[in-house]
């Protein structure tokens, strides 16, 4: 199975071909599937010999928060202590098992691309934006409309994230940006490889801005950082006011709201200022926008908002070059007086 | 349906470190789950069983430790246990709660042989 999204067939799709680490299947019907794996899956290891589990500690201790069931004495700096085993904890005078300590968070992997995508925009002075929502909230229109306003002032690019079809990107290139689809197939999120696939193929022009449409679900993307300076969550007024307090984890982990489909609150019994409210319970720091894709209405603030950021992410690499410079200068200096 | 490539990322950090001590299987995973991280453990436990089958961690147990919530209160500036991320402040009942801790999702360590 794939460490990206759980599928069992090969079925992530990046659009136009296959790059480093993606490979391909071909299933009976000839339908050609392309595909990354991590390599978790090189490994075709099969149990030695027949196994009873016999363990029981799960259960015993699963909630007990700092409860410390496998003597860490045995254990030093991450390395393994060869000497004690829990030989006669298990199966007496048999078994040689002994504890190694990981102490690595699960999603260093992905981690780790994503920190490898956000250096490459910040030297690059490219501002990227994540935006995610339940499916339905307006986020390719709202994204459709934000471009057409912005396209003239801005160089952007798009990486589009859904299951099955390429709608989207096409919804996106009918603007005139570039744009590129990831299928994920069975995956229920983007994730910082296939985000850092995507740049690479996209190549985002210097001091630009870089939209990335997650896949339409509130739960799963709030985990998985892609590089991103930001994510955007868009929440519309025909959803519930208490969807920040169902889905808390993705409104923690965006730093924007966008309120959207604004234009339909007189025929609605939404509450703005309620839905407002939960968001802020989650995380009080959310900026929030009210806006409306359909009519325009509070789309300025929003614009004004991405064209601040990317202002700022331009001098903030301005400030790195010339400090950069200064030093190669001082270095010269350096060199001549010897 | 992200615990599945949790758990996928799970099993690849055992599998590299039961390469790397050249174990023959894995008996036991520790996990440490924040409070205020986005894995419910019921997930985790039914997609690890399912990664793990075939692999050197088949039939391994899983122990899942749940690590306590805990956000800095801004009014009161002081840390304050949390249930859940949207909780507010058990002492001044404000909503300007930070969350600090319990959002970790960590492999601790693994029993081999």
């Amino acid at each position: 199975m794939c460490t990206v999204c759980g599928c069992g067939e090969g079925e992530v799709r990046l659009e136009g071909g296959a790059d480093d680490g993606w490979h391909e299947h071909t299933d009976a019907d000839g339908t050609v599937h392309r595909h990354t794996h991590g390599p978790a899956h090189k490994f075709g290891y099969k149990p030695a010999g027949a196994h009873t589990p016999s363990h029981h500690h799960a259960d015993e201790h699963a909630d007990e928060p700092g409860h410390e069931p496998h003597a860490p004495q045995h254990v030093i700096g991450g390395d393994l202590d060869y000497g004690t085993g829990q030989a006669g904890a298990h199966v007496p005078g048999m078994s040689q098992s002994r504890m190694v300590q990981i102490e690595q968070d699960i999603l260093s992997k992905n981690n780790s691309f994503a920190t490898a995508n956000r250096r490459h925009f910040d030297e690059h002075g490219i501002f990227a934006l994540n935006l995610v929502s339940s499916p339905g909230s307006g986020k390719t229109t709202l994204l459709v409309k934000t471009i057409e306003r912005l396209k003239g002032k801005l160089v952007i690019s798009v990486v589009e994230g859904d299951q099955q079809t390429s709608n989207d990107a096409e919804r996106i290139r009918a603007t005139g940006v570039v744009a590129l689809q990831i299928n994920t197939g069975k995956g229920c999120h983007l994730d910082g490889h296939m985000v850092g696939q995507a740049v690479a193929r996209l190549q985002p022009a210097e001091a630009s801005l870089f939209l990335i449409e997650n896949v339409g679900n509130l739960v799963c993307p709030a985990a998985f950082d892609l590089g991103e300076h930001h994510k955007v969550v868009i929440l519309s007024v025909t959803e519930g006011e208490d969807k920040p307090l169902k889905y808390p984890d993705m409104f923690r982990a965006a730093d924007v709201m966008l309120l959207n489909k604004c234009d339909l609150l007189p025929y609605l019994e939404f509450d703005a200022d309620l839905a407002e409210a939960n968001a802020r319970r989650v995380n009080p720091q959310l900026t929030i926008f009210r806006v409306s894709a359909t009519s325009g209405e509070g789309l300025p603030a929003w614009l004004a908002w991405i064209e601040n950021g990317l202002a700022a992410q331009c001098s903030k690499r301005a400030e790195t070059v010339a400090a950069l410079k200064r030093r190669v200068q001082e270095l010269e200096r350096q060199l001549a007086g010897q | 349906m992200h615990e599945m490539s949790l758990a996928e990322s799970v099993l690849q950090l055992v599998e590299e470190t039961a390469v790397r001590e050249k174990a023959q299987r894995v008996k036991l995973v520790v996990l440490e789950i924040g409070r205020l991280s986005s894995v419910e453990p019921e997930a985790m436990r039914f997609c690890f069983e399912a990664v793990t089958r075939d692999s050197i961690a088949q039939d391994a147990s899983l122990e899942i430790i749940m690590m306590p919530g805990v956000g800095w209160c801004m009014p009161c500036g002081v840390a304050v246990e949390m249930a859940e991320s949207y909780d507010a402040c058990p002492l001044c009942g404000s909503y300007q709660v930070q969350p600090t801790g319990g959002t970790e999702m960590r492999v601790r360590e693994i029993e081999i042989e």
